[in-house]
């Protein structure tokens, strides 16, 4: 049986493997975890912005404060399907809880957000805000809804990637369409009124909405923590369902 | 030795759908989704059929056949990544593995990188891998290599470094899979004395070759498997004898 020390030793390992093997060095990945939203930020600033003059204050600030915590998502998502892949030779060896895998990569884009919070302070302050005490209570609460949520979607893209090695493809669609289904780059109040409702059809749309709003004013909405916690909970129950009805066969198919 | 059994097997069959099927891709399978499924439960490869064996506590076990007879399966089993389709197994004891070469380790880590993954994934705190660091470099006589990425190993250097890992680290029940060989005489002497120094330590090890000689040296007992059967079981040198005169 494995003891406590040896599980947290395995997930810190784990995890620093992957950020060297990703990243080849760890700045060069928080770099890339900052680099990337902001790039993106700044062409849907002149696209919508400039462009399209949208209708709205502080609107690189809103981007950035939805940007940063979708990287997150997105990023373990999108590399989901070769996690598994990228470990067969420690999976065809030892019998350890492969479920590990998934959650390091998840853990270590975890912490690339984590990193990132400065700069979004710093765009807090160009815009003549302050972060608010609220974070204190609120980043804990909505890491905690994240983790659970990218966790369990991401140990479901890589279980069945396995058995459907074209899955992966599937994936890089269904996320980019997710995330013109969240309000990231427009706000939830400018969906017309019949169709509010379908956003929240969205997993992604409270806790994006919520990272938001902590961000900007500070304030967290119960409803929508509750909201983003229960979809959490149904990736998390789905990840583990299809991960434990597969995972025995995982060195065979490797 | 006593006579405590570790490791059993019991009438365990091993059967590998053909994956390749479904690996043909999510959009394949559900385009000819009647046909994938009646593959999936038709299109069976039995790798292994009824075998059963008993290995105790501090006996060497030598597991002997053809390529593709199945004796890496047997070994997946013992390691517990794959699991057997009938039959039971049951295994007392940290198993640590050699299994194919470069498994359990990762290209782009640094050899000490890679030492302190294989401890970890073996069940052992970093802190404990830290202490047996310096030895498991010693044994492996990699020197510098040692913080070099695995990509630019030799096979013979990985192969160094797998056995000086799994050796330096507490073995309770040692797998090896047709490895030696691609050491240098040197380190293959350094690893049969290594061996040896676990038998006498009471370490149970399971130990497949195609080298005759080294498996009637070290083995107590070997099964030899053919057609994904048990051919035979027995003292290392009946059954190497009857294998030799089998003309295999
Ligand atoms: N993951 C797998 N999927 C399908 N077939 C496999 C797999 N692994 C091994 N086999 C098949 O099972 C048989 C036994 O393989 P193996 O145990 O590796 O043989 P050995 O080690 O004795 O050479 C072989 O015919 C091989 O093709
Ligand atoms: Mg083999």
């Amino acid at each position: 049986m494995r003891s406590f020390d040896n599980y947290r030793d395995l997930i810190t390992v784990l995890t620093h493997k992957e950020m060297k093997v990703r990243y080849k060095s760890s700045v060069f990945g928080y770099c890339w975890s900052v680099a990337n939203p902001l790039a993106f930020a700044f062409v849907y600033y002149i696209a919508f912005k400039i462009i399209m003059k949208i209708q709205m204050e502080d609107y690189t600030l809103f981007l950035i404060a939805g940007l940063f915590p979708w990287q997150w998502f997105g990023t373990s998502v999108v590399s989901a399907p070769m996690i598994f892949l990228a470990n067969s030779s420690i999976i065809k060896k030892v019998n350890f809880p492969r479920n590990i895998i998934p959650l390091t990569t998840v853990l270590q884009d975890m912490i690339h957000f984590l990193l990132s919070i400065p700069v979004i302070i710093g765009f807090l302050f160009i815009y003549h805000r302050t972060p608010s005490l609220s974070w204190l209570y609120g980043i804990p609460l909505l890491l905690l809804i994240q983790l659970i949520m990218t966790y369990g979607a991401a140990l479901l893209v890589s279980s069945i990637n396995l058995f459907f090695r074209d899955f992966e493809r599937l994936i890089s669609i269904l996320i980019t369409l997710v995330f013109y289904c969240t309000p990231i780059i427009y706000p939830e109040t400018m969906v017309p009124e019949q169709l509010r409702a379908l956003i929240y059809c969205n997993p992604l749309s409270p806790l994006i909405v919520s990272w938001r709003n902590l961000f900007i004013h500070g304030t967290l909405d119960p409803a929508a923590l509750a909201m983003g916690f229960a979809y959490s909970l149904v990736f998390l129950a789905a990840g583990h369902l299809i991960y434990r009805k597969l995972s025995w066969k995982f060195a065979e198919v490797l | 030795m006593n006579n405590e059994q570790v490791i059993i097997f019991d009438a365990v069959s091993k059967s590998y759908p053909l994956y390749h099927h479904i690996t043909g891709g999510f959009k394949n399978f559900l385009f000819h989704f009647p046909r994938a499924v009646s593959q999936m439960k038709n299109h069976q490869y039995e790798a292994l059929h009824e075998i059963s064996f008993q290995v105790c506590r501090g006996e060497t076990f030598g597991i002997i056949g053809k390529n593709g007879a199945g004796k890496s399966t047997a070994l997946g089993l013992i390691a517990g990544v794959l699991k057997p389709s009938k039959g039971t197994i049951s295994v007392k004891g940290r198993v640590s593995a050699l299994l194919e070469l470069g498994s359990g380790f990762n290209a782009e880590l640094t050899g000490r990188e890679n030492i302190v993954l294989n401890g970890v994934l073996l069940g052992l705190t970093r802190v404990e891998v830290m202490h047996k660091m310096e030895e498991i470099i010693e044994f492996s006589g990699l020197g510098q290599f040692i913080d070099q990425p695995l990509r630019t190993y030799s096979t013979g250097m990985m192969m160094r470094l797998g056995f000086s890992v799994v050796s330096s680290l507490d073995p309770e029940i040692l797998l090896i899979d047709e490895v030696f060989a691609v050491g240098d005489m040197e380190f293959q002497k350094k690893c049969m004395d290594k061996l040896e120094s676990f038998k006498k330590g009471g370490v149970t090890i399971v130990y497949v070759s195609h080298g005759m000689q080294t498996i009637l040296q070290t083995c107590d007992r070997v099964i030899w498997i053919e057609n994904h059967r048990v051919r035979m079981i027995g003292s290392a040198q009946e059954v190497v004898s009857s294998y030799v005169d089998a003309g295999l």
